[in-house]
């Protein structure tokens, strides 16, 4: 279409007086549109020249040859605001932001009030605001442009993501403009480019996720700004601007006070319906079963609790620490033990029933299906027990400890092993499938619509295809997780070492949302109801609302909390490394 | 058994008593219509056939076709498992801008090389070679690519493209623009796959004008995304199982734009095949007014 070139003026030989001479190339082929096209630019630039502030550039001349036409102005010095966005690492501070926004309003101002006729802006963008060596914003390119590219016909428009939706009628008025300025601090503040987005979609990329520095008022008066209906933005320019001010004024921004982080939900009138102290850390996750909570625990014993009161019910002591959850079935409990055996305990008087030896510590989970106990052990094996005799049907050499709890379907075995591999087995122990990820896979899998999620110490989530084990895709986070997936509406919850709890589209592999807590977090999301409960190493339990990703509540523990919650009736009951089992209202 | 077959393949024998029923629509089924599809439903199909056939046209009111489309459906049966591999592809080059045809058969040739290239080693290398990216990100180098050379063959030019990967039951679709993958099921619900990357769909989804508006507004065929355009492109790339028993459909806008999802899904449904369902298809968008190029393939998969 155009360049712009940096030129002297030559009128001045014994200065140097730098300006910035646009060039426009004029396409029409038909030489009376050409003509049009020629006096509509003359008739801009004459408008244009008149205009006096020191927001807008001025105009020193402008000449057409052959079929281009130019407009001498003012050389700015300078970037452009999308540039500024672009190179800045992090976010610019808001009240940056907040003074770029005023002086906005100011030149929108004065462009609105033009006599005789207002003049619409109608292409306000990061790209057409510079910002000078004072720190001061000019607004350039003045759409004088546009008249070169109308008769252009196509099927193609670039949406230019920052105009509203009655643009799109044709209509181009002052509420026009404010839109456009909504929109350009909304990139601004969050580096979320609106071309590269659905138009229209602001309301989906709330300003405050994105970039949580950000103050709520600022918040609102863009969102304000952005409205669909013309009539539901600011009456005028003049608004936007006290609206800003008034901002500035209630975060202190404007007088240049600090305000710390704003402080969310703080959940510390939670109390815990009971809790119940064991001797050593809960690493693991407690079983819920007809009134009876069981939980293993590093003094090397598994209790079982009255789930209503906490109440201490047996123990039953094994050799080494308990960190596998209790699988129930029928009258017995399964679970492994450090001490290298898997355990069948009854379930009233937590008596043995049988146990069965491995050659490693047992730190998998049970699963119990089509008459066998599958759990995993560091000996490398997967195990397929004979749930009533506790003899060995048949193992799987995994190539690594297997970790990770099995997931059973109603014909085949999932499950992932320190080496990286992650195994599919039938229910003979033949392998149907075999894939490999770079770390190892400690996360146990969830399998949901024929599609496996699991995370690995390669800082991924994979899904992969449940029947031939193509990974689909893999999402990528910050650091390793051994975070086992959670899965609901087509939503996947992970944790991961970076700090955060991950949502992810399970068809997309698109991120929803992520939520930082503050430490690791090896634990796993249980979801129930509306709400995601998650524990971190920072010692929390947190409530998430799933959907959204925003925090309702958390409960501190006083140690790091590595298991999973479990919720069965409106209770949660979660252990800590604070040798603490806590049972709390969902 | 031997009434199975005979009742799928006879009929030459003794045609079927005809009675005054026959033409009521409702009426209960014979006892050999029971039969046939029972055997229909009953058959299994080892391995799993997927299964293509497509259908193109200029349509009543172009001169230049603008669409392409690209199928391979494929399968490698073994002891080391089965999985069907398909690739589906429908680029609908822009009208009123030079080498629109240029820029969808770019899009359709690097789509589908980038991909069979990158299935290549773990196909047919010895021994095999196992991916090293997923579905997903295979797809998206592809289209990433087909946006890089459109630009470079066809400047100034654009292409919506939307392509169907199928590995075993995933089906991965990646979409750029306004041509659409639809599943049809056999009780007649259609479900759209695709979210069109146009201007009036967009203004659609936000309230501000009606479905019956969209459909006669002036900048219908604007779009916001497609190939070619613009530095960045960001496609839509989703999996899903295979809609079994169903039917997967990608069309370009020639079709969806003149026939609506009830008569595009009683043609799919009552065509003896796939192939006629693709010719009838077309047919019916040509009766229709064929106002732009019509393409569309269809795939199935028996299992």
């Amino acid at each position: 279409m155009g360049s712009v070139y940096r030129a002297r003026d030559l009128h001045f030989p014994n200065v140097i007086k730098l300006v910035a001479v646009k060039e426009m190339i004029n396409q029409a082929p038909d030489p009376l549109v050409r003509q049009t096209i020629v006096s509509n630019f003359e008739r801009e630039a004459n408008i244009l020249a008149t205009l006096s502030h020191p927001a807008i550039p001025r105009i020193y001349d402008y000449f057409s040859l052959d079929n281009r036409s130019y407009l001498v102005l003012e050389f700015i010095g300078g970037h452009d605001l999308e540039v500024i966005i672009s190179q800045t690492e992090g976010f610019l501070p808001e009240e940056q932001v907040l003074a770029w926004a005023i002086e906005l309003c100011d030149v929108m101002s004065f462009l609105h009030n033009h006599k005789p006729d207002p003049i619409i802006f109608r292409d306000l963008k990061p790209s057409n605001v510079m910002i000078n060596q004072h720190n001061h914003v000019i607004l350039i390119d003045f759409g004088i442009a546009k008249v070169f590219q109308s008769g252009q016909k196509g099927t193609m428009i670039g949406t230019e993501g920052y105009s509203p939706p009655e643009q799109y009628r044709g209509e181009a008025s002052v509420q026009a403009d404010i839109y456009a300025l909504g929109a350009s601090l909304h990139h601004i503040v969050t580096k979320r480019d609106p071309r590269l987005e659905p138009p229209f979609s602001f309301n989906e990329r709330p300003v405050r996720k994105i970039n949580p520095n950000v103050s709520a008022e600022l918040e609102s008066v863009i969102n304000i700004a952005l409205q669909y209906t013309p009539s539901d933005r600011f009456k005028s320019v003049e608004d936007f601007k006290q609206a800003l001010i008034a901002a500035g004024r209630k975060t202190g921004l404007l007088n240049r006070i600090n305000v710390g982080p704003s402080v969310i939900v703080q959940g510390n009138d939670i109390k815990p319906l009971w809790v119940f102290k064991c001797e050593d850390e809960i690493r693991g996750t407690p079983a819920y079963h007809n009134g009876s909570l069981f939980v293993g625990c590093y003094d090397n014993n598994l209790y079982a609790l009255d789930a209503a009161e906490g109440k201490f019910q047996w123990k039953y002591a094994t050799d080494g620490g308990v960190v596998s959850r209790p699988a129930v079935f029928e009258e017995s409990l399964f679970f492994g033990s450090e001490d290298k055996l898997v355990h069948a305990v009854n379930m009233r008087s937590g008596k043995v029933v049988w146990t069965y030896a491995t050659d490693g510590r047992v730190r998998s989970s049970p699963r119990i299906a089509d008459g066998h106990v599958f759990v995993g052990s560091d000996d490398r094996m997967l195990h397929a027990i004979n749930l009533a005799t506790g003899r060995r049907a048949w193992t799987v050499d995994a190539g690594g400890e297997v970790r990770s709890t099995p997931f059973v379907t109603p014909d085949l075995i999932y499950f992932g092993a320190e080496s990286g591999d992650f195994i599919c087995a039938n229910f003979n122990g033949n392998i149907k499938w075999r894939f490999k990820a770079k770390r190892s896979l400690t996360s146990s899998p969830w399998v949901y619509k024929d599609t496996v999620f699991v995370s690995s110490v390669d800082n991924h989530l994979y899904a992969l295809d449940a029947k031939s084990g193509w990974a689909v895709w893999r999402f990528r986070m910050d650091k390793p997780s051994i975070s086992s997936p959670a899965v609901a509406d087509d939503m996947v919850f992970v944790g991961c070492s970076d700090a955060h709890i991950y949502a992810v589209d399970a068809r997309s592999s698109k991120e929803i949302w992520r939520f930082k807590t503050e430490h690791q977090v090896n634990g796993s999301p249980v979801l129930y109801k509306d709400a995601l409960y998650c524990g971190s190493i920072d010692g929390n339990l947190y409530c998430i609302e799933y959907k959204t990703g925003r925090m309702r509540w958390k409960f501190n523990t006083k140690g790091p909390i590595t298991g999973t919650p479990v919720v069965y009736d409106d209770i949660i009951y979660v252990g800590s490394n604070d040798h603490l089992v806590y049972a709390l209202l969902a | 058994m031997m009434d199975f077959i005979k009742n799928l393949f006879g009929g030459k024998k003794e045609p079927p008593k005809r009675s005054a029923i026959d033409n009521v629509i409702t009426a209960p089924l014979s006892e050999a219509q029971l039969q046939s599809i029972k055997a229909t439903a009953s058959a299994r199909f080892e391995p799993v056939q997927l299964i293509v056939a497509s259908g193109q046209s200029v349509g009543r009111q172009r001169e230049l076709n603008e669409d392409s489309l690209f199928t391979l459906a494929s399968t490698i049966a073994g002891n080391s498992g089965n999985p069907p591999f398909g690739l589906f592809i429908i680029a609908d080059g822009m009208g009123g801008h030079q080498y629109g045809e240029v820029a969808s058969n770019t899009a359709i040739r690097s789509i589908s090389g980038y991909v069979l290239n990158k299935f290549h080693g773990s196909f047919f290398a010895m021994p095999s070679v196992p991916l090293e990216e997923s579905l997903q990100e295979i797809l998206m180098g592809a289209i990433m690519d087909a946006q890089r050379r459109v630009l470079q063959e066809a400047p100034g030019s654009g292409t919506t493209a939307t392509s169907a990967l199928v590995v075993g039951q995933q089906l991965t679709i990646g979409h750029v623009g306004d041509s659409r993958a639809y599943a049809i099921y056999p009780d007649h619900r259609i479900e759209l796959l695709t979210r069109d990357h146009s201007l009036v769909r967009r203004l659609e989804e936000l309230g501000q004008i009606t479905a019956s508006e969209a459909a006669v507004h002036p900048q219908r065929n604007v779009l916001y995304r497609a190939l070619g355009q613009g530095e960045s492109l960001e496609p839509d790339i989703v999996t899903m199982p295979f809609p079994v028993g169903g039917y997967l459909m990608i069309c370009s806008d020639g079709l969806w734009g003149v026939l609506s999802d009830d008569e595009i899904s009683k043609i799919v449904l009552g065509a003896p095949d796939i192939q006629r369902a693709c010719q009838e298809l077309v047919a019916a968008a040509n009766n229709a007014g064929g106002p732009d190029n019509i393409s569309v393939i269809i795939a199935r998969m028996l299992s």
